[in-house]
């Protein structure tokens, strides 16, 4: 656990970076500070591995005051990436990953062993180990700046703005393979970026700081989002507030209605007695083909031949913001839940989806 | 043209103490002695000044003046403290010379070390030696080895002095033609002066292959 006691930073010039911070990062979760430009958030990163040291009061690393403990000695135990990732341009990637196994004098074949299984682990092509960093994309060199990070197998990860500098895509990416990887490492990592939407997404736990160095509100992404501790969170989150609660919550809860599911073997004279306006089409396997109109069926015959609409599926891992984003896709409104095979288990409307919200 | 070929054609000028090849060798040892010294003295402080960015100001601006520091003039100031006969009144110019372009040059190379490689670096727990040696001077290598080229070429072509001062080196051949009126010896040595510039000049560029990082020069192979 890392722990702010009472912590500020005045620069030189007066300037206060951080203004009187307590906080505590638990161990083995993602904490995000999150706020506008030159709110702190960096300074505060940076005085916990030292790069910076505190005015005032003390920051603990699992009890131990960090003022006590010599810096290049400290730095190598924590994992430290920055956004431009930093790469040393004169060293091969692999050699990049094994800096710090190299500082801490391992042997020489560990530590190239351990750097190309990190290549691995951030998914990386293990070929590009004899590269130099110049013939590295982007998104490629960051995941090597993670690689270097992690390689002596540090407990705790800072990140400043890691992935800022890439593209949406590659972002996104990026950040679903730092998801991936703490689900396996269970590392305790300080993620800094002025993103909301990156915040929401990383972080188990998310810090907001306001200009001049206060720390606004800690919570968790969902009740960050539900329940805003004053006007500046809430006008940081944003207009769109609640419509990013919705990725927080997955689909799997959402109530479904299956009477509106209609086999294309059915016949149509069946199929005009059910009460709803569209009736979805399953073919033998129970796969949605499309939605059929109630009203306008053909006179006779079987389901198999009425005119059909697309329809627009989620899954039951997808978020509520999926399965809301199906139902507004599609023209009857509704979206329909799918099985991992595909298989349409049920439908649901926008206004279900919404309704369930608040109930 | 004739001037040249009449110096190369001459038996005499190839063998024995006055001869091209001992010349050549005594002109490279108070080269190499003279930059030798210099590297010493320029890159640890363009090093040290670079890197904690301490002394800038007294340093390029020495170094400036010392470019400025006219070499024959010092020559002659060294003999008469000295007095002739010793090397002193050649190295002395050659490494006032030498200095400034290495020091300038090293200085720029570290200072220019990009902010965040050495965030990175003393980041991840590298000691101030450690980002000194392991990152900035490596990246600073193309620039530090220009320094040292342009420090070597200017050297070569100006221990041509030390024929001032009754010393050996190409500037024999130039000075003993020009007192001899035997105008072949003075263009074939000052056509070998620029030989060996060259030559220097074309050692330090295949260095460069071997001292910087391809990562650093951004080609491979
Ligand atoms: N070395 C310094 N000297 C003086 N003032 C500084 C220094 N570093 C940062 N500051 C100031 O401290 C404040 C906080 O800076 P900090 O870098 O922590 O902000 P940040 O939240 O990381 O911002 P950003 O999102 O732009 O990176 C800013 O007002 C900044 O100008
Ligand atoms: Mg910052």
């Amino acid at each position: 656990m890392i722990t702010f006691e009472g912590v500020t930073k005045r620069y030189a010039g007066g300037t206060v970076a951080v203004a009187d911070l307590d906080l505590e990062v638990p161990n083995g979760e993602i904490t995000v500070f999150v706020g506008p430009s030159g709110c702190g958030k960096t300074t505060s990163l940076r005085m916990i591995n030292r790069m910076i040291d505190p005015t005032e009061g003390r920051i603990l690393l699992n009890g131990v005051d960090v003022a006590t403990v010599d810096p290049p000695t400290l730095r190598r135990g924590i994992g430290y990436v920055i956004q431009q990732a930093g790469l040393f341009p004169h060293r091969k990637i692999v050699d990049n990953v094994a800096t710090v196994p190299h500082l801490l004098r391992w042997d020489k074949r560990k530590a190239r062993e351990r750097a190309m299984e990190l290549l691995e682990l951030v998914g990386l092509d293990p070929g590009l180990a004899g590269r130099y960093p110049f013939q590295l994309s982007g998104g490629q060199q960051q995941r090597v700046g993670v690689a270097r990070a992690l390689a002596a197998d540090p407990p705790v990860l800072l990140m400043d703005e890691p992935f800022s500098a890439v593209d949406p895509i590659v972002r996104t990416s990026l950040q679903d393979e730092l998801l991936r990887l703490q689900s396996e490492l269970r590392k305790t990592i300080v993620f800094v970026t002025h993103d909301i939407d990156e915040a929401i997404k990383l972080g188990d736990r998310i810090a907001v700081f306001k200009v001049g160095g206060h720390l606004a509100q800690v919570a968790g992404p969902a009740t960050l989002l539900a329940d805003p501790a004053d006007d500046f969170v809430r006008e940081f989150l944003g207009r769109d507030r609640g419509i990013r609660r919705l990725s927080l919550v997955t689909a799997g809860e959402v109530r479904l209605r299956d009477d509106n599911l209609i086999a294309e073997r059915t016949d149509v004279v069946e199929a005009r007695d059910r009460d709803a306006p569209w009736l979805l089409v399953l073919d033998k396997d129970s796969r949605p083909r499309g939605w059929a109109r109630t009203s306008e069926l053909p006179a006779a015959g079987t389901m198999a031949e009425a005119a059909l609409t697309p329809y627009h599926g989620f899954g039951r891992d997808d978020s509520l913001r999926g399965a809301l984003d199906a139902a507004v896709l599609s023209v009857t409104g509704l979206a329909v839940a799918l099985d991992g095979d595909g298989r349409a288990v049920g439908t649901v409307s926008r206004e279900d989806l919404l309704g369930g919200l608040h109930g | 043209m004739n001037f040249l070929l009449d110096f190369l054609a001459n038996p005499e000028n190839w063998s024995g103490p006055y001869g091209i090849p001992q010349r050549v060798l005594e002109h490279l040892e108070f080269s190499g002695l003279a930059l030798l010294l210099a590297a010493l003295i320029a890159l640890p402080v363009g090093m040290l000044v670079g890197y904690t960015g301490r002394g800038a100001v007294i340093a390029v601006v020495s170094a400036n003046a010392a470019r400025a520091l006219p070499t024959l003039g010092l020559v002659v100031l060294v003999v008469l403290l000295f007095g002739v006969g010793t090397t002193a009144p050649v190295l002395i110019p050659l490494v006032a010379l030498a200095v400034p372009p290495i020091l300038v040059n090293t200085y720029e190379g570290v200072r220019g070390a990009d902010a965040d490689l050495q965030d990175a670096a003393v980041g991840m727990g590298m000691t101030g030696p450690q980002v000194l040696f392991r990152v900035c001077v490596p990246v600073a290598m193309p620039l530090i080895l220009l320094g040292m080229r342009t420090a070597a070429v200017q050297v070569v072509a100006t221990a041509t002095v030390a024929a001032f001062v009754g010393l050996g080196g190409l500037g024999r051949f130039i000075i003993d033609g020009l007192q001899t009126r035997d105008f072949s010896s003075t263009v074939g040595g000052a056509v070998l002066v620029a030989v060996l510039a060259l030559a220097v000049q074309g050692a330090f560029v295949a260095a460069q292959r071997l001292l910087v990082s391809p990562g650093v020069r951004g080609q491979v192979g």
